[in-house]
């Protein structure tokens, strides 16, 4: 048991699991704001993908 | 499912804060040189294009190709209305992707052990402004809208390969801790550069270099902002989190 840990009692291939939940959960929504080629989407989120450098047009 | 909870409760906090302060930042450092740019953009003379091969390429590379409308149009799909409009939607921009980075952040720190406090967390934040701003910045500056780009794909795929690449590096350097595993950490951060972003056929462009300078340090430093803000927050709340589980010696420490 980690008690430094977020999760208070989970075993680790648990705790591994729900870490790579988190960050796929993570790499899926970057990716959607920064890359979805969605015309509406790049419209949305132009001001914020230029100030973010990611490449845009 | 505690773990996964816990997590996605410290980002989502931290993500917010952390991107309303970027919010604030972007409004008042990188939007500003965005919209002058676009008067650039707009102005541009077409027959500037019509005798230069160089030009011509580099026109062919907005996939929008209406430079003759009047502001920045982006084909004739829907967007935000300028002012209050498009301010909402970069602010949501930057909250839905704050949480997503925040996400990414505090669930590779725990892998590292969790962040143990806000200095910790800052220095997690300073690594992923290094992975996603610092890196693919070097090869592919922020750019600002009317200037010449190569093909889209190509600029995502190496920006994407080159945050990879970075990211598996700094991990071989700090958390393997052999001298053989850090080399080829540094060469994978190395790499990507040698290998080169792809560029434009020219430079050449409406907008002045003196106002790009400007878009490039003011990106680039809101998003240091940005990520150490973040690191750190996530530090404190994840802190906090823990005391209120009621691990005393945390609370104390």
């Amino acid at each position: 048991m980690n008690t430094t840990s977020l999760g208070i009692q989970a075993s680790s291939t648990s705790r591994a699991m729900q870490l790579a939940l988190a960050a796929l959960l993570g790499i899926f929504i970057v990716g959607f704001v920064g890359f979805s080629p969605l015309e509406a989407a790049h419209n949305a989120a132009h001001d914020y993908r230029h100030s973010m450098a990611f490449p845009c047009h | 499912m505690t773990l996964f909870r816990n997590v996605v409760f410290v980002a989502a906090l931290a993500g917010l804060l952390a991107s309303l302060v970027m919010t604030g930042l972007q409004a008042w450092f990188t939007v500003p040189l965005i919209l002058k740019a676009e008067t650039y953009e707009s102005a541009e003379p077409v027959h500037d294009h019509d005798h230069s091969a160089s030009a011509g390429a580099a026109d062919a590379s907005h996939s929008h190709g209406h430079s003759h409308s009047d502001g920045h149009d982006h084909g004739d799909g829907w967007a935000p209305a300028d002012g209050t409009e498009r301010f909402t939607y970069t602010a949501l921009a930057n909250i839905v992707s704050g949480v997503g980075f925040a996400l990414l952040l505090v669930a590779v720190s725990e892998f590292a052990g969790g962040i143990s406090s806000w200095r910790v967390g800052a220095a997690w934040g300073f690594a992923g402004f290094a992975v996603f701003t610092l890196a693919p910045g070097l090869g592919l500056p922020p750019e600002l809208p009317g200037m010449p780009a190569a093909e889209l794909e190509g600029r995502q795929f190496w920006w994407l390969a080159t945050v990879a690449a970075t990211a598996a590096g700094l991990a071989l350097i700090a958390f393997r801790g052999t001298v053989v595993l850090s080399l080829v950490g540094l060469a994978l951060i190395v790499a990507p550069h040698l290998i080169g972003a792809p560029q434009p056929a020219s430079h050449e462009s409406p907008v002045p270099v003196e106002l790009h300078r400007d878009f490039v340090i003011a990106a680039t430093l809101t998003s240091l902002v940005f990520w150490v803000l973040l690191g750190g927050l996530a530090g404190v709340l994840r802190q906090r989190l823990i005391g209120r589980a009621g691990n005393l010696r945390d609370q104390l420490a």
